[in-house]
């Protein structure tokens, strides 16, 4: 996109999250949902397209430019991002990167439009961190009327939005033990056997949802399948690399904005006649959490420019989650130190946004997992 | 029927300007600069009026920098058709945008024209007014509300005791006041869609209009800084402060 149209959509973006976007976000995390007007107005501005081809009516961004959307959105609750991240991310990228023409005409432009929600599912009750071990079953079966296809058994655990998903993208088994016996799959809410449970009760980001999700001998049409048989994990961690990346970019955003707020709170609160932001003490918060920040940026626009000129990626994105996540964790903390009281009362919002970004650590590979593939990638690569 | 919506680039609302060294105006080096937000209900009321049915086409004028392009794009982002921008890196006052404008009307021929009732730079509330007499059309400033109908136009107009109602026969000139509508954001596809309308770039000299200045700035200040209040003991005491300032 040229320059001039892409800091236009930035501009609009940025009026969009702190002119209608920030003011709800006490209310959504007191109700625990987001207003159908506002998801009617996140549609309307084009957000549930905004990693989807164009030919597919999405705006089609680049990672640099994708990034650079995810540091603004990061100015509000992530649980508001996280209405359309499932479209924009792991619930859609499995069919971009690894779909077939078939299969991207007839998901795409409604994935774009936000007409459907998206759910990745890969982790179970008994596989987390190990996804390569998923245990949900695809057998080759008929369908009732003849077709050839699959049918799946077994359950898949804190699926984000699952309640809402129409499509979900579903790892399961359709070989021997390991990841190389795992096959993708497009399965539709609708299909007969598929169960949701009730969303978990959770310690942030309320407003959006985790649940089960259960197949009872659910029939899947072959033409359902991403990518050829026994290629699902790669599909799966493909995804999951790119989502990293966007998750990194969030995160770098939500610290910038505790960073916003823990100053503006710094430079108007007085104690011992001066504001508090004279005391070297807090300054240093400050300069620790603004250093981090710009650090970890540095390395999501570099790892970003990196994807888009082709390059493998798999390490940066993992360096990028683990730096990001870990980041914006020490900078919630300081946040909330640096508003002493404040910090822990509900009405400032900064203990709000403290357990919001304590799942940025955990999902899309926690980091421990992190630290594994940066340290395998790098022991493979000699340094 | 055709609209003209003329839109201003000016400092962003949110931003505390700050005044230059000298004295000689308002420093604007690395200042984030946006469409005046009157002028965005103009655009917005224009758009609505295209989606009602009225209007057939929307076109978006400016007259500033190169840099009004970014503010013409966003007008076109919101719904506008195409765009002229009319080139100076001149300060261009209220009579001048006015005649420039004039001449823009007779060559598009519109039947509405929907400006800000004013900009928030300099706050002049002029160039509507100037234009209407420049034109011999109806005008009907500070619009609450807008309705076209035929081949007039009534517009509710937010005076002081309350709100007046006058009909204009088109073509005429509306100002918007701050109620007449909420804009709308340019959509993200709607904002890449924008680069490809048509921009057509003129200069005052393409329509033989003299703009230089009538008014010479004198000096630019900062608004005194308010100074504290005075406590007063009782009733008594206030009663007569007051009658001693002469307001009581
Ligand atoms: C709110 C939320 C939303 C989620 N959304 C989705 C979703 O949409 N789709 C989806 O598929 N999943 C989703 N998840 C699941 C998430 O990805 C997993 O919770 C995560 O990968 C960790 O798996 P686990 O919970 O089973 O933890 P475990 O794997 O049991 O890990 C427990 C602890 O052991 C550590 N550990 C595990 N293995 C190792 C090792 N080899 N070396 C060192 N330490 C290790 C972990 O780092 C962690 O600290 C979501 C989770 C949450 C909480």
């Amino acid at each position: 996109m040229d320059t001039e149209s892409f800091d236009l959509l930035l501009d609009t973006l940025r009026r969009f999250v702190a002119e209608r976007l920030r003011p709800l976000e006490a209310q959504v995390a007191d109700t625990d949902a987001i207003p159908d007007s506002l998801i009617a107005e996140m549609r309307e501005m084009g957000l549930f397209g905004l990693s989807i081809p164009e030919e597919f009516g999405g705006l089609g961004l680049s990672m640099v430019e994708e990034i650079e959307v995810a540091f603004v959105l990061g100015g509000t609750t992530p649980a508001m991002r996280s209405a359309f991240g499932t479209n924009v991310g792991i619930g859609s990228q499995a069919i971009v990167q690894d779909g077939n023409d078939a299969q991207k005409a007839a998901w795409l432009p409604r994935i774009a439009s936000g007409e459907i929600i998206t759910s990745f599912a890969l982790t179970e009750p008994d596989v987390g961190s190990d996804s390569g071990a998923v245990k949900t079953r695809a057998t080759k079966a008929k369908s009732d009327d003849g077709a050839d296809g699959y049918r799946l058994s077994g359950s898949k655990r804190y699926i984000t939005n699952a309640d809402k998903a129409d499509l979900f993208t579903v790892m399961a088994r359709t070989g021997g033990e390991g990841a190389s016996g795992v096959s993708a799959f497009l399965v539709p809410r609708d299909s007969a056997g598929l169960s949701v449970g009730a969303p978990e009760a959770k310690m942030g980001q309320q407003g959006a949802h985790v649940c089960d999700v259960n197949f009872d001998d659910v029939f899947v049409p072959a033409e359902n399948r991403v990518g050829p048989e026994g290629e699902g994990f790669k599909v799966a961690m493909r995804v999951l690399d790119r989502g990293r990346l966007h998750i990194s970019a969030v995160c770098v955003g939500v610290a910038e904005r505790l960073i916003a707020d823990a100053v503006a709170y710094a430079t108007q609160r007085k104690q011992f006649g001066q504001p508090i932001s004279d005391f070297q003490m807090i300054q240093a918060m400050i300069a620790d959490s603004k250093a981090e920040c710009m650090a970890a940026k540095a390395l999501v626009r570099e790892t970003a420019r990196k994807k888009d000129a082709g390059a493998r990626i798999t390490l940066d994105c993992a360096a990028a989650k683990l730096i990001a996540s870990e980041m914006v964790g020490r900078v919630a903390d300081r946040a909330v130190q640096i508003l002493g009281g404040a910090g822990y009362i509900a009405d400032y919002g900064v203990e709000r946004l403290y357990r919001d970004v304590r799942l940025f650590r955990i999902y899309e590979g926690t980091s421990e997992i992190q630290r594994l593939i940066i340290a395998r990638e790098t022991i493979k690569a000699g340094g | 029927m055709k609209i003209l919506v003329p839109v201003k680039r000016v400092i962003d609302y949110n931003v505390k300007p700050r005044v230059k060294a000298d004295g000689s105006g308002v420093d604007l080096a690395n200042v984030k600069m946006s469409m005046n937000p009157f002028d965005e209900i103009a655009v917005e009321e224009a758009i609505r009026l295209k989606e009602k049915g009225p209007a057939e086409e929307i076109i978006a004028v400016s007259v500033g920098p190169a840099k009004a392009t970014e503010t013409l794009r966003t007008a076109l982002a919101m719904g506008a058709d195409r765009a002229i921008l009319i080139e100076t890196d001149e300060t261009v006052e209220p009579l001048g945008v006015a005649k420039l404008l004039a001449k823009v009307v007779e060559a598009e021929a519109p039947q509405l024209v929907i400006l800000g009732k004013q900009a928030i730079d300099d706050d002049s509330n002029q160039t509507g007014q100037m234009l209407a007499a420049l034109l011999g059309w109806g005008q009907g400033t500070f619009a609450s509300k807008v309705v076209v109908e035929g081949d007039s136009v009534d517009v509710t107009r937010e005076v002081d005791g309350g709100l007046e109602t006058v009909k204009l026969k088109l073509p005429a000139i509306v100002t918007t006041d701050l109620r007449l509508n909420e804009p709308r954001y340019a959509s993200l596809p709607n904002i890449m869609k924008a680069k490809s309308k048509p921009l057509e770039q003129k200069t005052p000299e393409d329509y033989g209009v003299d703009i230089a200045p009538r008014l010479k700035t004198l000096k630019v200040v900062e608004p005194p800084v308010r100074q504290a209040g005075i406590k007063v003991a009782d009733v008594d005491e206030l009663v007569a402060k007051l009658k001693a300032l002469g307001v009581a």
